[in-house]
């Protein structure tokens, strides 16, 4: 090892050091953003450093970083934040692929590999193109380009075993001689991307919390096998970083849907509408006008708002942030109070709460909420349903049962904005609506809270 | 031997990150996922290095892709990590 590279290689471990301690940063909203770009100078340093290699083709580096940083800026500052979970998704999916042409341009270049080398050749690429296609179809799915439903059909899940079993076998064959199946390798391109479609089509809308964290997990995972194919242990241990928190963040999401991972990528939840008797809870609805609800809320001490993935699609964050804000100074005390999967990717609602300038320390989780509900006078529930189903509680026979939920039903007073008496993504009818303590307050979340505001402005 | 070693490096890893993460609270789940995204596009230091000046055409084709690609993953989630978490802000805190 020349002299350079050992500097290289050591440079690779600073930057290791500031991506762990950016990721350690980055669990604290104070610290947050110097984590994360702690975390960016750690790559920049690396990208510098490993420019310093010899023999490398700076034409064709300097063309591919272009038209990447040109990309990814104009991503990145045109997104719309209710847009998040798609372009997560998107970028997600750019990881994955150009760990799958990385790995291909080495075995380019060199065919005969070792059978470990071949192995994480073989992995590098199949993860990758999953990751790819699969974040490529959560984005269509998360941007509405293509129906949200999940998609079932029967056979599929043995399509799906034979697919794997396609992939797998075309591994171990191309492990035991690289060099002479270079037809092989393609067709391990080929089913990695359609196992990506195969395997994510059939999961529904409200999961795609799971499925982003998932294939971020995977995308880390394939940098990861990458990093074998080039013997690079910078790649390694950025890639298990990130293979590891996307699995973190899978269990948490899974967790708080009361489902396991498999029931999650292999049911179609909410495909076919729930055969239940008789339609499920009945009774009378109480539906309030903007005038009842602004009496309500004068009224009352404590308010918590439960936001749910309505107030993204109605882009209602910023009124909502107003209304917060007239309540305080009515000497009211408000929270915002949130559920692990609501919106469609983990936190989704923090973020769009953020935009609105609602400070971080009035977003409360719901373990921290659900003990004190007795005492919050009046909970406003906007685009929200399955995540505020007593079902989840009491009726065993629900789809959703055993999910924690954020108990408004135990508030004093519920307001419910909804835009119809439409049951949520997971097809279940909400008892909560015919409570007695219950207001439905129906209309656009947006329109709705903007009558709202200006009943309060009119009533000052 | 050298597999070995570096299958050591990447158990260690994992370890550690999952030490590291379960300590993220779910307020910060969204710029954690974007954020760790980004680091994802580490590739591109694989892809980069691999991009010799002697390669064939087909292997200069797919590793300037794979530099471009990568080179979208990490500039833009960072980019878009720091946009969200400019967002964040303490009540009162009047910082920007």
């Amino acid at each position: 090892m020349s002299s350079m590279t050992l500097g290289i290689n050591f440079t690779y471990i600073i930057s290791a050091i500031m991506f762990i301690i950016g990721l350690k940063m980055l669990s604290s909203p104070a610290t947050a953003r110097r984590g994360n770009l702690l975390s960016a100078a750690g790559m920049l340093l690396a990208i510098v450093v490993c420019l310093m290699n010899a023999g490398l083709d700076y034409k064709w580096i300097l063309v591919g970083m272009a038209i990447g940083t040109v990309i990814g800026l104009i991503a990145a500052y045109k997104v719309e934040m209710t847009s998040m979970p798609e372009m997560v998704a998107l970028f997600n999916g750019f990881g994955g692929i150009s760990s799958l042409l990385l790995a291909w341009s080495e075995y380019h270049q060199h065919p005969e590999l070792s059978v470990f080398l071949a192995v994480v050749t073989f992995l590098s690429a199949f993860i990758g193109g999953v990751t790819f296609s699969g974040s490529m179809i959560a984005f269509g799915k998360l941007a509405e380009k293509i129906p949200s439903k999940a998609v079932v059909f029967t056979g599929q899940h043995i399509v799906n075993a034979l697919i794997l079993l396609v992939a797998v076998g075309s591994g171990i064959m191309f492990a035991m001689n690289s060099a002479d199946n270079y037809t092989l390798f393609l067709v391990v391109v080929g089913v990695s991307l359609i196992f990506g479609v195969t395997s994510v089509i059939p999961i529904g809308g409200a999961d795609m919390p799971v499925v982003i964290s998932l294939l971020n997990s995977y995308s880390g995972i394939a940098a990861c096998a990458a990093g074998f194919v080039v013997n690079n242990t910078l790649l390694i241990v950025a890639g298990a970083l990130v293979g590891a928190s996307g699995i973190i963040l899978t269990k948490i999401m899974c967790k708080a849907m009361n489902r396991s991972l498999s029931n999650v990528l292999f049911s179609g939840f909410g495909a076919k509408p729930q055969a239940k008797g008789a339609a499920g809870p009945q009774g009378e609805i109480r539906p309030a006008t903007a005038e009842d609800v602004y009496y309500i809320l004068e009224a009352a001490d404590t308010v918590a708002i439960v936001p749910g993935y309505g107030l993204a699609v109605a882009q209602a964050q910023h009124v909502v942030c107003e209304l917060g804000e007239l309540l305080e100074k009515n000497g009211t005390e408000v929270m915002y109070a949130i559920h692990p999967v609501a919106g469609r990717m983990p936190g989704h609602m923090n973020v769009l709460l953020a935009e609105a300038n609602v400070p971080y320390d009035q977003l409360v989780e719901m373990d921290d909420i659900n003990p004190k509900m007795e005492t919050v006078d009046v909970c406003v529930v906007i685009g929200a349903n399955d995540v505020v189903n007593p079902a989840a509680i009491d009726d065993e026979s629900s789809p959703i049962y055993g999910m924690p939920i954020i108990e408004t039903h135990r508030a004093k007073t519920v307001i419910v904005l909804k835009r119809s008496m439409n049951p949520g993504f997971a097809g279940i009818q909400n008892a909560l609506f015919f409570n007695e303590n219950t207001r439905m307050y129906f209309g656009d979340a947006k329109v709705a809270i903007q009558a709202l505001v200006a009943e309060f402005k009119s009533g000052d | 031997m050298e597999a070995v070693f570096l299958i050591f490096v990447f158990v260690l890893a994992i370890f550690l990150g999952f030490e590291l993460i379960s300590k993220v609270p779910s307020t910060l789940h969204t710029p954690l996922m974007s954020g760790s995204n980004a680091i994802s596009g580490i590739t591109l230091i694989g892809a980069l290095a691999s991009l010799k000046s002697d390669n064939v055409q087909v292997a200069v084709i797919l590793g300037t892709l794979a530099v471009a690609l990568a080179t979208v993953n990490v500039v833009g989630g960072y980019a878009v990590t720091n946009r969200m978490l400019e967002m964040f802000k303490k009540k009162d805190g009047g910082a920007k």
